[in-house]
C-alpha cells in the first residue's frame, strides 16, 4: 500500500531537520504551480511500504492572509494527504499548538510530533505526554529530529494511524471553543451538512463561515437564507464579546491552549528568565554595538567570499576550464579533424559561456554556506530586527536588507536570496531593486574608464557609482511602491528565534539546496544564450563567419542601435556593442573594447586602449557611459536566476526593461544635465 | 493604569486587555499569540528606535511601534 504524509508547522520548529531525516537522499525540490514557493517532496526510508513525505511551508496559522498559508490549507483539504504530522516546537509549545487547534478541524488524521525535546530536557522542562494526548485528542510523538531520536517511532505511529483511519477525525472529540460559541457553530453546523461535506469538513466550514473567510464563502455559495443566519449569529457574538469574530476565534483557541498548557507543561524557568541565547541576544542587539558588530560580520562575509579565496576559486576553475578545457578539446578537436565553425561554437561559445558562469559557483557556493551559518543561527532574522527602519522608508522591510547587501557582490546570490522573503509583492521588489547595487563584474568597467578619464581622482568616481546605484534603488523602490506595488506593505510583525548553533548536515544541505538549483536551471539559459551570442558574434546576416567582429550580426546591430544610445553620449558602433556583450558578463565589456578598438585582448589596465578611447569619448561621455553599465539590465546568469525566482516571464522582462529603460533616463539625465551645466 | 504597548519601556511587564485595529498586521498578530490576556515583556528596542522586541507566550516576537499602538494593555510592575 502506499501513504502520503504531509509534514506541516511553524517556521523555525525544526521541520526542515525532521525532513531531511526522514527522507535523505530521496527528496525533490519543485515549486508550487504557479508560486514561486518551494515544494519538497520525498520517501520515508528505512520503511518496507511507500510512504511519500510532503513538506509543506511552514506557517503560524492557517488563515487565508499569506500565500504559504493558503498553498498548506488547499494542500490538505484538496489532495487529502493519509495523515497530516503536525512538528511542534516542544520548547515553544504554547504559540505552536495554535496551528495545531486548526490543523485538527480539517477532517484528516493528525499526528503531533512533539519536536525539540532534547532542548526542552536540557532546560529543566517537563511536558506530560499522556496527558496532553488526552487533551489534545491526537496522539503525540516526542521528537529530536536534530539527534534522529523518535523519528522512526513518528512514522510508525503515522502508519498505524493512516491504516485505521477510516474512521477519520481523531480530533473531533476535544471542544475548543466556549459553550456560547460552540452552540452556535452546532446550530451552523446542522444548516451546513448537506450541501459542504464534498468540499470542506464541516467543521472548518462553519468556524470559516462564521470567521467570513472570502475564500471559503465563495466556494461554498451558502444561499441568502444561510448567509443571513451567519451574519446575524456573527453579528451578536461580535456584539456579546465586543470584538471581531476573527479576534474572539483566535482568542478562544489560546485560552483553549492556556488551559492544556497549564496542566501537562512543567517550566523550570519563571517566565522572562535570561537563557543563554538571551544573553547572546544582549550583545548582538545591543543599542550601541549592534550596528558596528553587523557591518563587521557583513565584512568578514564579504572580504572571504569575494576577496582572497573567491577570487582564488575564480581564477583556478577560469583557468581549469578556459584553458585547460579548452586546449583538450581543440586538440580533440582538430585531430578528429571537425569544421572550423564546430571548434568556434564549441570551445568559443559553448565552453566559453558555461565558463563564465561555472566560475561563480564556488564563490557561490562559499556565500551560501555563510548565510546559511547567519539564517540556521537565528542572525538572519535580528539583521532584520536592526535594518527594519532603514528599509521601510523605500516601501520593503527589514527583511529585504540581506538580499540588497549582497548584491554589492554579486546579484545572483543575492537575487536568489530573496527567498526568505515571505511576501511575494516584497520579493518581487526585492528582486527588481537588487542589481542596482553595484555587483562585483562591473568593477573592470569603472576601472577602465576612471583611469582614463579621471585619472585624478579615481576612486572618488568609482565610489560616486556605487552610490549612485544605491540612490536609484531608493528612488525605484518609492516610485514602484507607489505605481505597480501599490497597497499596504507587508507588516512587520517576525519571530525572533532563539540562538542555535547550526549542524554541519544542516549546512550542507542548505548550501547544496541552492547551489545545486544554480548549476541546473541558470545552466540550460545559459548553454542556450552562450550559442546565440557566440553566432551572433561569428557570422554575418549571410551566415558566413567573419573575420571582424565589425561585420558581424552584432556589430550590424551595434551600428543599428547606435542612434539609440547617441542622446546619452556615446552613440559609437563599438560601445553598442561592447554594452551587447556585457550582457554576457559585465565585465566582457572591456575584452569587448579591447577586441572592437584592434588592440586584441586586454585588461582594464590597458594604456593603449585608454588611448584610443580618448579620441572618441569626453569625461562627461565616460561618465554617462559607467552610469549605463551600472544600471543597465544584468548579466545573464541574474537574468537566469531572476527568471528563476521570479517564476514568471512577463516579471522577469518586466524586470529587464525596467532596468534597462531606467539606466537610458539616468544616463540621458548625467549627459546632457553635464552638457547643459557646460561640462561636456 | 490601562495604556497602549508604544508607551512602554524595555523591561516592563505588561498584561493585554485588547487589541484595536484590524487588517492582516492584526489578523497576524492575533495569530501569533497577541491576544487578551497574555502576558508581555518588553525586551527592547531596536538601535534605530523602531521595531520593539517582546517576549511572549515564551518565545521573542518584534512589530513596529506604530503596530504596537492598537495594543492596549494593563501594566503588572516595572
Amino acid at each position: 500500500m502506499s501513504f502520503k504524509f504531509a509534514l506541516v508547522g511553524n517556521p523555525n520548529c525544526g521541520k526542515t531537520t525532521m525532513f531531511n531525516e526522514v527522507t535523505g537522499s530521496t527528496q525533490h525540490v519543485g515549486n508550487w504551480p504557479g508560486v514561486t514557493v518551494e515544494k519538497k517532496e520525498g520517501k520515508a526510508r528505512r520503511f518496507k511500504e511507500d510512504i511519500r513525505v510532503i513538506d509543506l511551508p511552514g506557517i503560524y496559522s492557517l488563515s487565508p492572509y499569506s500565500l504559504e498559508e493558503i498553498i498548506s490549507r488547499n494542500y490538505i483539504l484538496e489532495e487529502k494527504p493519509d495523515v497530516v504530522i503536525n512538528i511542534v516546537d516542544a520548547t515553544n509549545i504554547e504559540r505552536n499548538l495554535y496551528l495545531t487547534t486548526q490543523l485538527i478541524e480539517l477532517g484528516i488524521p493528525v499526528v503531533v510530533a512533539l519536536n525539540m525535546m532534547d532542548a526542552l530536557e536540557s532546560r529543566g522542562d517537563q511536558i506530560d505526554i499522556p496527558r496532553l494526548e488526552k487533551q489534545l485528542g491526537v496522539p503525540v510523538i516526542p521528537t529530536s529530529a536534530n539527534k534522529a531520536q523518535g523519528t522512526k517511532e513518528l512514522i510508525e505511529k503515522s502508519l498505524q494511524v493512516a491504516q485505521s483511519a477510516a474512521t477519520g477525525q481523531l480530533g473531533e472529540s476535544i471542544t475548543i471553543f466556549d459553550e456560547q460559541i460552540k452552540k452556535s457553530l452546532d446550530e451552523l453546523l446542522s444548516f451546513i451538512t448537506p450541501q459542504c461535506n464534498q468540499v470542506y469538513p464541516p467543521r472548518f466550514a462553519t468556524v470559516k463561515l462564521l470567521e467570513g473567510d472570502e475564500i471559503v464563502i465563495a466556494k461554498l455559495q451558502p444561499n441568502s437564507a444561510f448567509m443571513a443566519l451567519i451574519t446575524t449569529t456573527r453579528g451578536r457574538l461580535e456584539q456579546e464579546y465586543d470584538n471581531d469574530m476573527e479576534t474572539i476565534v483566535a482568542d478562544q483557541r489560546y485560552q483553549f491552549i492556556s488551559k492544556v498548557i497549564s496542566k501537562s507543561v512543567k517550566k523550570k524557568l519563571s517566565v522572562g528568565g535570561l537563557t543563554v541565547s538571551d544573553k547572546i541576544d544582549k550583545i548582538l542587539t545591543h543599542r550601541i554595538l549592534a550596528i558596528p558588530l553587523f557591518l563587521l560580520v557583513m565584512y568578514v562575509v564579504f572580504t572571504i567570499t569575494f576577496g582572497f579565496i573567491g577570487t582564488f576559486t575564480i581564477d583556478y576553475i577560469d583557468h581549469l576550464i578556459n584553458v585547460t578545457l579548452a586546449d583538450a578539446v581543440t586538440t580533440l578537436l582538430h585531430s578528429a579533424g571537425a569544421a572550423e565553425w564546430l571548434d568556434s561554437l564549441i570551445v568559443g561559445g559553448i565552453i566559453a559561456g558555461l565558463g563564465s558562469i561555472l566560475v561563480f559557483v564556488p564563490q557561490i557556493m562559499i556565500l551560501f554556506f555563510f548565510l546559511a551559518i547567519l539564517e540556521d543561527s537565528g542572525y538572519m532574522s535580528r539583521a532584520a530586527f536592526m535594518m527594519d527602519r532603514l528599509l521601510r522608508k523605500i516601501g520593503l522591510s527589514g527583511k529585504s536588507f540581506i538580499p540588497m547587501i549582497m548584491g554589492i557582490g554579486c546579484s545572483v546570490p543575492a537575487i536568489m536570496a530573496t527567498r526568505t522573503l515571505e511576501n511575494e509583492k516584497d520579493r518581487r521588489l526585492t528582486i527588481i531593486l537588487t542589481p542596482f547595487m553595484s555587483c562585483g563584474a562591473r568593477l573592470p568597467v569603472y576601472a577602465l574608464f576612471a583611469a582614463a578619464f579621471f585619472a585624478n581622482a579615481q576612486s572618488l568616481v568609482i565610489f560616486s557609482l556605487y552610490i549612485l546605484g544605491m540612490v536609484v534603488a531608493i528612488l525605484s523602490g518609492i516610485l514602484l511602491r507607489k505605481t505597480l506595488f501599490k497597497g499596504e506593505a507587508e507588516a512587520f510583525v517576525m519571530e525572533l528565534p532563539p540562538y542555535r548553533i547550526p549542524t554541519i548536515k544542516g549546512l550542507m544541505i542548505h548550501m547544496w539546496d541552492k547551489g545545486k538549483g544554480f548549476i541546473k536551471k541558470a545552466g540550460t539559459v545559459i548553454f542556450a544564450a552562450s550559442v546565440i551570442i557566440w553566432f551572433g558574434q561569428t557570422f554575418d546576416f549571410s551566415l558566413h563567419m567573419v573575420e571582424e567582429v565589425s561585420d558581424s550580426i552584432f556589430g550590424s546591430v551595434g551600428a543599428f542601435i547606435a542612434p539609440f544610445f547617441a542622446p546619452l553620449g556615446f552613440g559609437d558602433w563599438r560601445s553598442s556593442v561592447a554594452l551587447l556583450t556585457g550582457f554576457v558578463a559585465k565585465e566582457a565589456v572591456v575584452a569587448t573594447m579591447g577586441i572592437l578598438n584592434n588592440l586584441g585582448e586586454v585588461g582594464e589596465g590597458s594604456v593603449e586602449l585608454m588611448a584610443s578611447l580618448q579620441t572618441y569619448f569626453t569625461p562627461l561621455k565616460a561618465y554617462a557611459f559607467m552610469t549605463f553599465t551600472l544600471l543597465y539590465m544584468p548579466c545573464i546568469a541574474a537574468f537566469a536566476a531572476i527568471k528563476r525566482e521570479m517564476n514568471s516571464w512577463k516579471w522577469t522582462l518586466f524586470t529587464v526593461g525596467y532596468q534597462t529603460g531606467t539606466a537610458w533616463i539616468v544616463s540621458f539625465i548625467v549627459y546632457q544635465g553635464g552638457k547643459l551645466l557646460g561640462l561636456g | 493604569m490601562e495604556t497602549t504597548l508604544n508607551e512602554c519601556r524595555p523591561g516592563d511587564k505588561v498584561v493585554i486587555v485588547r487589541v484595536s485595529g484590524e487588517g492582516p498586521v492584526k489578523r497576524r498578530l492575533m495569530d501569533m499569540g497577541v491576544t487578551r490576556g497574555a502576558e508581555i515583556l518588553v525586551r527592547k528596542v531596536a538601535p534605530m528606535g523602531d521595531p520593539i522586541e517582546v517576549n511572549i507566550r515564551g518565545y521573542e516576537l518584534t512589530f513596529r511601534k506604530a503596530d504596537a499602538g492598537n495594543i492596549i494593555i494593563q501594566k503588572l510592575e516595572s
